[in-house]
C-alpha cells in the first residue's frame, strides 16, 4: 500500500513574529524554518504503519513549497520514509490552494491512507487533511490520539472538548495527527546519510485559485506588565481583593 | 429572496452548547448588516432546550432529526448540512471553532464549493462585505482575511463573541427526518475524562509549569483549581516530562486559550506558552524569578515561592466564596 504524509515547512515555534514589508506574510529573516510539529507525528505514524502493514509499502512525502522546503522532506527521509514529492510553487496559497495541489497528486500516486499533521503551527487552519479528504472522496478522522487499521477498518480515538471519541470509518482515508498519537523517532546517522541518496520528484504544483485572501497582518496590542503585589503570601488577600473587586472575575 | 445565513448548532448528549447561542448571535448580527436571512440548523435525535435559540434573534430552527445521529458522525452530518443548505442556496455557514466545528467545517465547503474562514475572532461589515480577523501562530500575529469565493463557510472562536438575547424569543422549529444517513465515519463511544473540566471551554484556568518541581505536586495547583471552579492547564514542558497529560497543555503546539482568569503557577513564560494564553483577561502570575518574561504581560503577580503561596491563595479563596 502507498502511504501518503503531506508535511509543510514551517517556522520554528521559538519566532518572534515580525511582519514582513509586504504586510500580509511574517518577515522571513532570521526565522528558522522546521517541518511542523504535528507532521513528525504524521510521519511516525506513516511509518509504524508501513512497518505493521509489510510487504510493498511504501511512505511518500508530500510538501507544496519553494526549493527550501526540501529540507524539511529531508528531514522525514532521514525519519526512514521512502521518497518525497515537492509540488513547487513560490505564491502563496491558502488552504484550499494547497489542498488541491496535494489531493492532485495523491490521486495520481494512488495512495490510499493519507497522514497530516491536524494543523500547522503557521496559519492555524487546521483544515488541510480534511479539505483533501473531502475533495478526494475519501474518509476522515482528525485530531487523532490514538489509531488501529485492520483490514480496511480505522479504529481511532479523536481528541475533543472534556474527553475522548471513539470514531469507526473505513479505508480509503486522512488521517490527521495530534500530540499524544506517538513519540517521533529521532533519525539516526545513517537515516540521515540514507536520506541523501533518496529521490525526491519536483513537480509544478496544480493550479488552483485562493478562495480566501489576506488582506493585512499585524500584531496584536501590546500587554502593559501589572502591578507586583509583593514577594510571599501575606499579597494573597490583596490579589484576591484586586480579582474581585478591579478584575470582577471572581 | 434575501441571501441565507445558516447558523450550525452544536448539541452534546441532546443539548444545545453555550457556542450555539454564540454562533446565532453571530449570525444574526451579520444577518442584520448584510440584509441576509438568517435561520439556524441542528442535526441530532431528541433537542430539549431546542427552543431557547428564540431569545437570539433568530426566528427560524431547523432540526434535522434521525436517532442514528444524536453522536457526531462527520459524512452523516455533513451529508443533512450540504442537502440543507443547498435546497434553500444558502450564501453563508457559520459554526463555532470547537472540535466538531473544525472537524465539519472544511467538509461542508468543499461540498458547497465556499471558501473557509476559520477561528475568527472579528467580524466587520461595514466595507458592505463581509472581513474577518483571525489569529495565526497561536495569537503572535492577527490578519485581516476576505472570501473571494461566492459561498461562504466561517467558524468563530468560542468565548469571543457574546450571545445576545433580544426581546422577541418567539422561534419556529421545524423538524427534518433525515433518511438513511451516511454513517461511514462515526462515533461509537464516547469517553469522558474523570469529570475534569476542559482548558478550552475553561472561563478560568490554573497552570502549573516546571516551577512546580514534579507531578506529585499538582495537588496544589488542582486544589486551587476546585476552589475557583477552574480546568487545571500545563505548560508544555511539563507535559513533555509526563508530569500532566497533554490535553491540559497550553501554548503553540498546545491549546490557544483566552479564558476570563489565567493563573500561571511556576511558568516563566516561554514564547510559545505566552501566544497561547495572553489574550486572556486577566493573567496571575506566581513565580519566584522575578525577571521571569510571564510578569511582562501579568495583570497582578507574586514574585514569591509557589509551595508558600499556593495554599494560602487556596485558603483565600475558599473564605471569600463562602463569606
Amino acid at each position: 500500500m502507498k502511504i501518503a504524509v503531506c508535511v509543510s515547512h514551517v517556522p520554528d515555534t521559538a519566532t518572534k513574529v515580525k511582519i514582513g514589508e509586504d504586510g500580509k506574510t511574517i518577515d522571513p529573516n532570521g526565522v528558522t524554518y522546521v517541518i511542523n510539529p504535528y507532521d513528525e507525528i504524521a510521519v511516525e505514524e506513516a511509518l509504524k504503519t508501513k512497518e505493521n502493514f509489510g510487504g510493498d509499502s511504501e511512505v511518500i512525502i508530500l510538501t507544496l513549497g519553494s526549493d527550501k522546503s526540501k529540507e524539511t522532506i529531508r528531514k522525514a527521509l532521514a525519519m526512514g520514509a521512502d521518497k518525497g514529492v515537492l509540488l513547487k510553487d513560490d505564491n502563496q496559497r491558502d488552504s484550499f490552494g494547497i489542498a488541491k495541489a496535494l489531493a492532485e497528486e495523491i490521486k495520481t500516486l494512488g495512495c490510499e491512507l493519507v497522514f497530516c499533521g491536524k494543523q500547522s503551527v503557521d496559519y492555524d487552519n487546521s483544515i488541510t487533511g480534511q479539505l483533501v479528504a473531502e475533495m478526494l472522496d475519501y474518509s476522515c478522522i482528525s485530531v487523532v490520539v490514538d489509531l488501529t487499521i485492520e483490514d480496511n477498518k480505522l479504529t481511532a480515538e479523536r481528541e475533543i472538548e472534556g474527553g475522548k471519541e471513539i470514531v469507526e470509518s473505513e479505508m480509503p482515508a486522512v488521517v490527521t495527527t495530534q500530540k499524544g498519537l506517538n513519540e517521533p523517532r529521532y533519525a539516526s546517522l545513517k537515516g540521515i546519510m540514507s536520506a541523501k541518496k533518496k529521490t525526491i520528484d519536483e513537480k509544478p504544483a496544480a493550479d488552483s485559485e485562493n478562495l480566501t485572501e489576506v488582506l493585512k497582518m499585524h500584531l496584536p496590542p501590546p500587554k502593559q506588565a501589572g502591578r507586583i503585589l509583593g514577594t510571599d503570601s501575606s499579597a494573597v488577600p490583596e490579589l484576591v481583593k484586586l480579582l474581585r473587586e478591579e478584575a470582577k472575575v471572581l | 429572496m434575501a441571501n441565507k445565513i445558516l447558523a450550525v448548532l452544536e448539541q452534546r448528549d441532546g443539548v444545545l452548547k453555550r457556542s450555539a447561542f454564540e454562533t446565532v448571535s453571530a449570525a444574526f448580527k451579520i444577518a442584520s448588516e448584510l440584509n441576509l436571512e438568517a435561520e439556524a440548523v441542528v442535526v441530532g435525535n431528541e433537542i430539549s432546550n431546542i427552543n431557547d435559540i428564540g431569545n437570539y434573534g433568530i426566528s427560524k430552527v431547523v432540526h434535522l432529526k434521525n436517532a442514528d445521529l444524536a453522536n457526531y458522525s462527520s459524512s452523516g452530518y455533513r451529508d443533512a448540512i450540504v442537502n440543507y443548505a443547498t435546497e434553500v442556496d444558502a450564501d453563508y455557514i457559520m459554526l463555532a471553532n470547537t472540535s466538531l466545528g473544525k472537524d465539519l467545517a472544511p467538509r461542508l465547503a468543499v461540498k458547497i464549493g465556499a471558501g473557509c474562514l476559520m477561528d475568527c475572532v472579528k467580524l466587520d461589515t461595514t466595507s458592505g462585505e463581509l472581513t474577518a480577523t483571525r489569529p495565526v501562530y497561536a495569537g503572535k500575529a492577527l490578519v485581516d482575511v476576505k472570501f473571494n469565493s461566492g459561498k461562504k463557510v466561517i467558524t468563530i472562536r468560542p468565548n469571543v463573541f457574546k450571545a445576545q438575547s433580544t426581546d422577541d424569543s418567539s422561534v419556529d422549529v421545524t423538524v427534518k427526518e433525515v433518511s438513511s444517513p451516511n454513517l461511514k465515519t462515526r462515533v461509537v463511544e464516547f469517553k469522558k475524562s474523570e469529570g475534569k473540566l476542559d482548558v478550552a471551554e475553561a472561563d478560568i484556568i490554573v497552570s502549573g509549569g516546571r516551577g512546580m518541581k514534579g507531578a506529585e505536586h499538582f495537588n496544589l495547583i488542582e486544589e486551587l483549581a476546585d476552589s475557583l471552579g477552574a480546568a487545571v492547564g500545563a505548560s508544555r514542558a511539563v507535559v513533555d516530562a509526563g508530569w500532566r497529560p497533554h490535553g491540559e497543555q497550553v501554548g503553540q503546539t498546545g491549546k490557544t486559550v483566552s479564558p476570563s482568569l489565567y493563573v500561571a503557577c511556576g511558568i516563566s513564560g516561554a514564547i510559545q506558552h505566552l501566544a497561547g494564553m495572553s489574550s486572556s483577561k486577566y493573567i496571575v502570575a506566581i513565580n519566584k524569578d522575578k525577571d521571569a518574561p510571564i510578569f511582562n504581560i501579568a495583570d497582578y503577580g507574586i514574585v514569591g515561592d509557589v509551595f508558600e503561596i499556593l495554599p494560602a491563595l487556596t485558603e483565600e479563596i475558599k473564605k471569600v466564596k463562602q463569606g
